[in-house]
């Protein structure tokens, strides 16, 4: 266990060693200004790209929980019966909906909110009167939820025109969509991810590559591998910071700069941040350090091991 | 400090050393020589680990090549100062900044002062700041061998030090390898040059190593 600390805190040492540099050291390998560009423009077009993977999966998260929260909080019992008979069985519904453990609150809607329902397709002058329209109860559940299969067979027995809707059959699909949309989010930000370290990879095998004299010669002279392979994982972890940095700060600059939901669509949401979650993409320079530091790393290391 | 055990050396496809023993103590100042592609330099890469044998034992400073780890290997190399056949500079460094480089990797601080005096040694005094790729053919074997020398190696290794220079250029080579020499610095030099291992007689007590037919030998007695 000691044994294993001491390595672990070696690590991070050599981690940390790697990070902080030596500018004699970083000296030793050429300035290569066309490689040095191309991985921070693939940082940054990378790192832009995450924020708007970010904000939609943060987007649809949210949509997701709002519509699981407030639709599944709410639930409405419909009543078509014969006009005589209406009241009756309201009155019903309403005794039965107050003696059933976890409802928390029960009140049948007025001809106004029926009418106000209807409204957008039916237009404003809807004839309420002369329209056999359905009673409608609202239901707000208690924390704990109440048994949708026993109060049906109860209003079925009180109330034979009364229908629970508890917004199940129309719920999920809403939320599996949010969610797949979501996870198809977090998938394009491991693809970013795994293509920024491909990218990296291959700029450092690149500069590795051209600088063959550079590392034979330093081998000839006494230089170990991490010497070496720090001067490149220095350089190309400093190029990937600075370009997902930049990318960064537009990509979360042109998702504050897109339109926010109006008030009647906030039920949907729109695509951005809220809150704390504009510190996320802030995250997302840092990820790339560290994909590019590990991507370096192993194609230096991999590198050196072919010279003696 | 150098000893061969039964060492073989194949390279792309032909065998360079077959069953060769040697051991060259401290101190010592050896030539080898041989014909060209006879594995003069192959034998100078066995001596630092660049190569590995197909078959026997390497040992310098008492330790087994074969044995060592990359780290080791790059501890052991700051022990030796190699002269490389063709230099291998660093092209985009000043020439200070690569004669300091050994010192560098090491971990150490190049003393300004030490670095004039070692440069004015080998005669680029004035010449610290110039790039390797604007440096003579001379000026470049003088500075590898600066550069071998900063950090005060047991053992040198040179691989044709004068292959590129003129006679009165590898006259001046010679003196500064034979002054190392006589500071107790073991000496090896691979060349094809019989004139300078004539010229190299009144200077120093040197013996002759020659590869010949995957052999080898050493050339007649004591120069």
């Amino acid at each position: 266990m000691k044994h294993r600390l001491a390595r672990l805190r070696l690590r991070i040492n050599h981690g940390l060693a790697l990070l902080t540099g030596n500018p004699r050291a970083d000296r030793v390998v050429p300035p290569s200004g066309h490689t040095a560009m191309l991985t921070s423009l693939t940082a940054g077009a990378m790192a832009f790209l995450a924020v708007f993977a970010l904000a939609l999966s943060l987007a649809t998260g949210r949509l997701a929980e709002r519509w699981s929260g407030a639709l599944a909080k709410s639930a409405t019992v419909r009543i078509s019966a014969p006009a005589e008979q209406i009241d009756r069985q309201t009155s019903k519904v309403l005794e039965v909906l107050e003696t059933t453990p976890g409802i928390e609150f029960a009140r049948a809607l007025t001809e106004d909110e029926i009418r106000a329902l209807l409204e957008p397709w039916l237009g404003p002058d809807l004839p309420v009167d002369s329209l056999p329209l359905p009673q409608l109860v609202e239901i707000t559940e208690a924390d704990q939820g109440f048994d949708a299969d026993g109060l049906r067979l109860r209003l079925q027995a009180e109330a034979p025109g009364a229908v629970l809707d508890d917004h199940v059959r129309w719920r999920m699909p809403l939320i599996s969509s949010a969610n797949r949309i979501r996870s198809l989010g977090l998938f394009s930000l491991i693809l970013i991810g795994g293509a920024t370290a491909a990218m990296i990879t291959l700029a450092t095998q690149a500069a590795l590559a051209a600088n063959g004299q550079v590392i034979r010669t330093l081998r000839l002279v006494g230089a170990e591998d991490s010497y070496i392979a720090r001067a490149f994982v220095r350089r190309f972890t400093l190029r990937a910071l600075i370009g997902a940095l930049v990318g960064a700060a537009f990509g979360t600059l042109a998702v504050a700069l897109m339109p926010a939901a109006a008030e009647e669509g906030a039920f949907l949401t729109g695509l951005g941040f809220s809150g704390s979650q504009w510190a996320w993409p802030l995250a997302i320079p840092v990820m790339a350090a560290i994909v590019a530091f590990v991507a370096t790393r192993m194609a230096a290391f991999r590198t050196l091991r072919t010279v003696r | 400090m150098i000893e061969f055990q039964g060492v073989t050396l194949g390279y792309a496809g032909r065998e360079l050393l077959s069953d060769v023993t040697m051991k060259l103590p401290a101190g010592s100042f050896h030539f080898l020589t041989g014909p060209s592609g006879s594995g003069k330099t192959s034998l100078i890469k066995l001596c630092y680990g660049e190569m590995t044998p197909g078959a026997g034992r390497v040992e310098v400073f008492g330790q087994d090549l074969g044995q060592l780890g990359r780290n080791a290997t790059a501890q052991m190399r700051r022990r030796i100062g190699i002269v490389h056949q063709d230099c291998q500079f660093l092209d985009h460094l000043p020439l200070a900044e690569n004669v300091a480089l050994p010192l560098h990797v090491a971990g150490h601080e190049a003393d300004d002062t030490s670095l004039e005096e070692l440069l004015a040694w080998v005669g680029l005094s004035g010449q610290a700041g110039a790039l390797p790729p604007a440096l003579s053919g001379g000026e470049r074997q003088r500075a590898a061998l600066a550069r071998a020398v900063i950090t005060s190696p047991d053992l040198i290794l040179a691989d044709e030090p004068t292959g590129n220079v003129d006679w009165e250029m590898s006259l001046k080579l010679l003196r500064l390898l034979t002054e190392l020499n006589r500071m107790g610095k073991t000496v090896l030099v691979a060349t094809h040059d019989m004139n300078l291992i004539r010229a190299a007689k009144p200077q120093v007590q040197a013996r002759v190593l020659r590869i010949q037919g995957q052999k080898l030998q050493l050339a007649g007695a004591d120069l």
